[in-house]
C-alpha cells in the first residue's frame, strides 16, 4: 500500500499527541513533518458507548463524528512515530485519554494571541503524566512575546520545554519533536535517579 | 418530491428510494460497539495471517477488504483511515478476525511502560537524520 513497507515485519510504533486550541496550527506541523498526506480517522460516538444498558434518557441519544487527523515519521529501519492531532473540543476529553494512553509525549501548540486557548492541554498533561513540551508557533515571524514570558503565563514547571517554531516549516516541527524527545529522556533520567536515591 | 417515486403505501412515507444508503455505522458490526478481544490501540499493528482462500462465506465485505489491507503490516488507525471506516466498527471487525486466527495483533509497548533509551536514542537520530 505505502512504499517502503516491502516485507512483513512489525515496525515498534510510538504514538505522539499534537494538542492545543483550535487554529494553533496543530494540523499543519502534523502535515509538515509527515512522511504521508495526513490521514483522518473517525470515531463515532453514539449513547450505546458509554457502556450502559440502562435504556433512560435514549431520547436524548446523539450520534457524533470526531475525526482525528494523524500523520507518519519512519524514523530508521524499524521505528514508526504516529502524530495524532487533537480532537479540538473539550467534551471530547475521553477520546484524549484513548490517544494519550501509551502516549511517547505531547506537544502543546500555542499561539500567543490566544495563549488561554491551550491551558486545558497543559493541565490535561500535567495531571495526566504525560510528558509534554509547549511549542509557541510563530506565524509569520509574529512573536509577540518570548519564551519565558509564556512560561511565566502558563505557570509551566521548569522543567517544561518551551521552544519556538513555525508549525508550517518541516525542519522547524521536527525540532520540536527532537526536543519533545529528548525531554522525555531526561525525565527518565531523573526519575531513575530519583528511585536510586530512594526518594 | 418523493411522492413521485413512492409506489404506494402512505404508511412508508419516512422512507424512500432517494434516501440513498441509510446505514449507521454500527450496522455493519451487528450493533457490537466493542470487540470481542484485545484492545486494538491506535497504532497496534495487524497482519493477516495465511488463509485457504476461498474465504469463510459468513465473512462481511468488510471483514474481507481489512484482510486485503493488511496482507502487509499496518496500523489500526491507518486501517480506518484507508478504508474510511470508523474506529471502533474497525475495532470490532478486527476483534472478529482475531477471534478466528485470521489475523495477529501486535499491541504497541503497555501504558505505562517508558520505552528503552535506546529506543529514545534512535528516535532522535533517526529524527535528525531526515
Amino acid at each position: 500500500m505505502d512504499s517502503g513497507r516491502s516485507d512483513r515485519k512489525v515496525p515498534l510504533a510510538l504514538k505522539i499527541l499534537v494538542a492545543g486550541g483550535f487554529g494553533a496550527g496543530k494540523t499543519t506541523l502534523v502535515g509538515a513533518v509527515s512522511e504521508i498526506r495526513p490521514l483522518q480517522t473517525e470515531e463515532v460516538l453514539t449513547g450505546v458507548s458509554v457502556g450502559t444498558d440502562d435504556t433512560a434518557g435514549v431520547e436524548a441519544k446523539a450520534t457524533t463524528t470526531v475525526a482525528m487527523d494523524f500523520g507518519r515519521i519512519t524514523v530508521g529501519s524499524d521505528i514508526v512515530l504516529y502524530l495524532f492531532g487533537t480532537p479540538g473540543q473539550d467534551r471530547f476529553w475521553f477520546l484524549w485519554d484513548e490517544l494519550a494512553q501509551g502516549a511517547l509525549g505531547a506537544v502543546v501548540l500555542a499561539d500567543t494571541r490566544r495563549l488561554a486557548d491551550c491551558f486545558p492541554s497543559v493541565d490535561y498533561f500535567e495531571r495526566r503524566g504525560t510528558p509534554f513540551l509547549v511549542a509557541v508557533n510563530c506565524f509569520n515571524g509574529e512573536q509577540l512575546f518570548g519564551a519565558d514570558a509564556v512560561r511565566t503565563a502558563l505557570d509551566l514547571d521548569p522543567d517544561v520545554p518551551v521552544v519556538l517554531c513555525d508549525a508550517r516549516d518541516r525542519r522547524s516541527s521536527k525540532d520540536v519533536l527532537i526536543a519533545l524527545v529528548e525531554h522525555v529522556m531526561e525525565r527518565a533520567v531523573r526519575r531513575t535517579a530519583r528511585v536510586a536515591s530512594g526518594q | 418530491m418523493w411522492r413521485d417515486n413512492e409506489p404506494t403505501g402512505p404508511d412508508h412515507d419516512w422512507l424512500d428510494r432517494d434516501a440513498g444508503p441509510v446505514v449507521r455505522p454500527y450496522a455493519m458490526t451487528g450493533g457490537r460497539v466493542r470487540p470481542t478481544s484485545a484492545a486494538f490501540d491506535l497504532v497496534a499493528f495487524v497482519v493477516a495471517r495465511p488463509v485457504a482462500e476461498p474465504l469463510p462465506v459468513h465473512l462481511q465485505p468488510e471483514h474481507r477488504a481489512i484482510l486485503a489491507a493488511t496482507r502487509q503490516p499496518i496500523s489500526v488507525a491507518e486501517l480506518s483511515a484507508h478504508l474510511d471506516l470508523a474506529l471502533g466498527v474497525v475495532r470490532v471487525l478486527l476483534g472478529d478476525l482475531l477471534a478466528e486466527g485470521m489475523i495477529s495483533l501486535h499491541e504497541p509497548r503497555g501504558a505505562d511502560e517508558a520505552p528503552d533509551e535506546h529506543v529514545l536514542k534512535a528516535v532522535v537520530n533517526g529524527l535528525r537524520a531526515l
